[in-house]
């Protein structure tokens, strides 16, 4: 089928046209970083109203990019959850409209469907395999079984791995956004430079926990000032880097080793982090995995990715009705719920 | 101002816990306190306090701005750490929480000005130490100032 896909749950706008959940013919993304930037973050409000000026203009592009007309369309797939009620509605509403208009089946998606399977747009992986879905608002680690079957094997008990890059960049005065800055800097420094914990490194379990790494970066600015340049910070952002990279891939092999699946799949915004993605490929070779990254533009919130489970679900004859509604709080595991109609 | 202290961030949970077992519907807690000051797990505790499962992670709303929680009472868990501005904070709804048949937990709740509503419990979160953290404690409201005696009568400074 050929869907128009359409994302707007948190920073990004964002509408794409895929062929078959494979073939990306367009994938358009409107970024409010600029407009965030002088805020350190995102302010919600700004946010919806953003949404709702380029919601338009997104689409026409995703059609005019794919050199096609609403009429080539046979889908409509939008992300539905989870995220802010303001943003989702916009995305939601334009989906609602088009498909109502055009007569075209729609359906909803779990954003975190959409990370899962976004290398899918690059690279088929076998079922079963590992997700590790790192990101902003995300540090999860699940079992794929297929499309619409995840189990959570872990997950982060405090804060998000990006968002701890964000938390630290800001206690280092860097700009927004910041883990890409953290990034640049720590490719200057000496990732053994400066102790920090890893926690719940050895556990046993699969889960997470970056608010205890965050704090011990915070005592140390607090002793020992780091000037806003030059090698002390580079080093600084090496060692935290380092340490983020170490507990995500511990867990990531634990989580492998612990099944026995030979197939790990990482996604979301921290897995456009260098170090992430070399960390991650030394893992693999070392035991064996077979690894699958999406490239950095789809790893960043995009309609695109929402497209692939939509293809399934939409050939499986489950779709939503026009009085679908956005779900701001939507556990993953409880997706499934929908494969029993 | 009173105040109680914890020494450890299992001891900030305990205290939060102590608090979650207090509270009934529509009570209202604003945290405040620097990043790394304990106010997540805080919150965790008073989860627990609230009856939501252990199984259950409670987890930083920073970027999710609010997560909600089934328990004795339901929590709704808000975080304001990304609303640096003047970002209008009625336009997302949250305020028909405030009154609502939950408890309100709210980070980095010095972001809300005129939103506030009248009658609240406030926490400061000072860091004294390494692991040390002065909770200070202010309200408006009578039923918050017994909850802040019985706070502070469980869980005494320790001499």
């Amino acid at each position: 089928m050929r869907l128009l896909a359409i994302e707007s749950s948190c920073d990004e706008t964002s509408a794409a046209v895929v062929q078959d959940g494979t073939t990306l013919l367009s994938n358009i993304i409107a970024s409010q970083e600029a407009a965030h930037a002088p805020f350190g973050g995102v302010v919600p409000e700004i946010a919806s109203r953003k949404h709702l000026e380029v919601i338009t203009p997104v689409i026409e592009q995703a059609l005019a990019k794919a050199s096609l007309s609403l009429d080539a369309v046979e889908g409509i797939a939008v992300t539905q959850g989870p995220g802010l009620a303001g943003s989702l509605l916009v995305g939601i509403s334009a989906a609602k409209a088009i498909a109502y208009a055009r007569g075209l089946p729609l359906v909803g998606i779990h954003h975190i469907e959409g990370h899962l399977f976004a290398v899918f747009l690059e690279k088929r992986v076998e079922f079963p395999f590992i997700a590790l879905v790192v990101s902003g608002g995300h540090t999860h680690l699940y079992l794929v079984d297929g499309f619409g079957r995840y189990r959570v094997l872990g997950q982060t008990r405090d804060d998000a791995a990006g968002e701890a890059f964000d938390k630290v960049a800001k206690i280092l005065g860097l700009p927004y956004p910041g883990g890409a800055v953290i990034d640049r800097l720590a490719s200057k420094g000496d990732h053994t430079a400066v102790a920090l914990p890893r926690p719940l490194l050895r556990d046993g379990s699969c889960n997470f926990s970056f608010s205890g790494l965050k704090t011990a970066v915070l005592q140390f600015v607090r002793k020992n000032p780091v000037p806003l340049e030059g090698g002390a910070l580079h080093d600084l952002c090496a060692s935290f880097q380092a340490a983020v990279v170490d507990v995500l891939v511990e867990k990531a092999k634990s989580a492998l080793l612990e099944t026995g699946i030979t197939r790990l799949v990482v996604a979301g915004g921290v897995a456009c982090n260098s170090a992430v993605r070399a960390g991650m490929s030394k893992l693999c070779g070392e035991i064996g995995v077979e690894l699958s990254i999406p490239s950095p533009i789809l790893c960043t919130d995009n309609a695109a990715m929402i497209a692939v489970p939509a293809e399934f679900y939409l050939k499986e004859g489950i779709r939503d009705g026009t009085e679908m509604d956005a779900k701001t709080v939507w556990p993953l595991d409880t997706v499934s719920e929908r494969m029993k109609v | 101002m009173p105040a109680v202290v914890s020494h450890s961030v299992e001891e900030t949970a305990a205290i939060g816990e102590s608090l979650g077992k207090l509270l009934r519907p529509g009570d209202f807690i604003a945290l405040a306190g620097d990043l790394g000051a304990g106010k997540t797990h805080f919150t965790q505790g008073v989860a627990r306090g609230l009856g939501v499962s252990p199984d259950i992670c409670v987890a930083s709303p920073s970027y999710t701005l609010l997560n909600e929680y089934t328990g004795r009472i339901p929590l709704y868990h808000f975080d304001l750490y990304r609303l640096d501005g003047d970002g209008d904070i009625r336009d997302l709804g949250f305020d028909e929480y405030f009154s609502g048949r939950g408890v309100c937990v709210v980070e980095w709740a010095d972001r809300l000005v005129s939103e506030l509503p009248e009658e609240y419990l406030r926490i400061e979160f000072i860091l004294t130490g390494d692991t040390e953290r002065r909770m200070e404690i202010s309200w408006n409201g009578s039923r918050y100032g017994k909850l802040t005696a019985e706070l502070v009568r469980m869980h005494p400074a320790k001499a």
